[in-house]
């Protein structure tokens, strides 16, 4: 009988409580415990970012951090980017220029430009590019993301 | 269905302990992004795994008599954006910022990437031509050893059961040095190094360079520390005829494999190129850090 783990986190400024397994990771802990889906499961071995997360404000890939680990953590999800009903200027920056097809990838995909934008609210397209390496898409061709991107981060300047 | 054991100590003296009392597999977890795909994948199956994150000696960077120490478990962002560490090692931090994206940066460290010891890491050449030191503790107390002696093979260690890698000692800093890694990869982004070359020199006031240091990623088992390539920049001002030797003797020393991502006459050839590429980079930075 493998020993469970009891975990005490902050998701999205909720406190939530769970119980592990040892080598579940914290994206099955999100979706499989929490029942917070917004997260995706791409490839389960950090390659594709589909599963994007900050952690005590660090942007790792859920898949790569056991569950065991996020006791005392401060978690973010794309559950927590819209204030209510009022949607992120990345998020709708996305809707109005399709930045997305399928949305598997677009989750992980928010996370990543929302810190970009918040250490460099002014990228240019090739900055753009590199820091969303990490986050596959096998959908838009990756055009569409970047001007989503761009165009949100004009929006959020006042430019 | 094994059954796996996660432990998280706050005393590096209580992690030690851990792993070297254990009877099966055990595994040292930093940021995970090697070690937590090997068991979810099902390559390992460990009784035991250590989360060293919590012991703070591992966590800090930190300047001691004029010198800096990383601790092995500091990630890579972390790293990337200290500014001062930035400006004294580019060359170690170029290395960094080759490894994985930027999600992966947020959790893998300098020590799981010496540790995985994969021929191709990408901060493995850099930290062995920058003269890292790695401090060690183990059941039999601590050592000290350079970066280059502690990759035994591809996936293997010169580490003994109990043992981990605390941190990081690199020698001062002083003005007119200056470092730099490079890498070629088939794709611009998220790929494993066909070749790496890192390049750490210093230059004496009238641009002559006093002392060099090579080494090479992804062309043998282990990376290599190659003392003729650094012989060969020696003495120069890096003029062509230096950079010819330095080409040469990089290349000599490859013993690479073919493979799908380069050809071993590719990968000599390019460890030529790069070696060149890197001297150049290095030296611009020496010149500039006065």
């Amino acid at each position: 009988m493998t020993r469970k783990y009891h975990v005490a986190a902050t998701v999205n400024g909720d406190e939530y409580e769970y119980l592990c397994e040892p080598q579940q990771t914290l994206l099955d802990a999100l979706r499989d415990e929490l029942m917070l889906t917004g997260t995706k499961e791409g490839c389960a071995t950090g390659d594709c970012g589909a599963c994007t997360v900050m952690v005590d404000g660090a942007m790792i890939c859920a898949c790569l951090m056991l569950a065991v680990e996020a006791d005392g953590k401060k978690i973010e999800t794309i559950e927590g980017m819209a204030q209510g009903e009022d949607l992120h200027p990345l998020q709708r920056n996305f809707l109005e220029l399709n930045g997305l097809q399928c949305g598997i990838c677009t989750p992980g995909i928010l996370i990543a430009a929302k810190v970009l934008l918040d250490r460099n609210p002014d990228p240019t397209e090739t900055e753009v590019r590199y820091w969303l390496a990490g986050n596959l898409c096998r959908c838009t061709g990756y055009d569409k993301i970047i001007r989503s991107v761009l165009a949100a981060a004009r929006e959020m300047r006042g430019a | 269905m094994h059954s796996l054991k996660y432990e998280a100590p706050s005393a590096l003296g209580d992690a030690i302990a851990l792993l070297a009392q254990a009877s099966g597999t055990s595994r040292i977890l930093a940021g995970g992004t090697d070690v937590i795909v090997q068991i979810e994948t099902d390559l390992i199956e460990p009784e035991l795994v250590v989360d060293i994150k919590k012991i703070p000696d591992l966590r800090g960077i930190a300047v001691e008599n004029g010198a800096f120490r990383v601790g092995a478990a500091v990630t890579g962002m972390e790293l990337m954006d200290h500014q001062a560490f930035c400006k004294a090692w580019p060359g170690v931090v170029d290395g960094v910022k080759l490894i994985g994206s930027m999600q992966i940066k947020g959790r893998a460290t300098m020590g799981g990437n010496l540790c995985n010891a994969s021929p191709a890491a990408d901060s493995v050449p850099a930290l062995i031509a920058a003269g890292a030191i790695v401090r060690i503790a183990g059941p039999n107390g601590a050592r000290e050893v350079a970066v280059e002696h502690i990759p035994a093979g591809p996936g293997r260690t010169s580490l003994a059961k109990g043992e981990i890698i605390v941190s990081f000692a690199f020698p001062p800093r002083p003005p007119r040095t200056g470092d730099a890694y490079l890498r070629m990869t088939p794709r611009t982004e998220m790929d494993i190094a066909v070749v790496g070359v890192g390049v750490n020199i210093a230059l004496d006031a009238d641009g002559v360079c006093t002392a060099a240091r090579v080494a090479l990623g992804a062309v043998a088992p282990t990376a290599l520390l190659v003392e003729e390539a650094g012989a060969a920049l020696i003495g120069s001002r890096l003029d062509a005829p230096a950079l010819d030797r330095l080409a040469q003797a990089a290349a000599a020393a490859c013993r690479p494999i073919d493979d799908k991502r380069g050809t071993r006459e590719y990968r000599v050839k390019v460890a030529g190129v790069l070696a060149r590429r890197a001297a150049l980079l290095a030296l611009e930075r020496a010149r500039q850090n006065i």
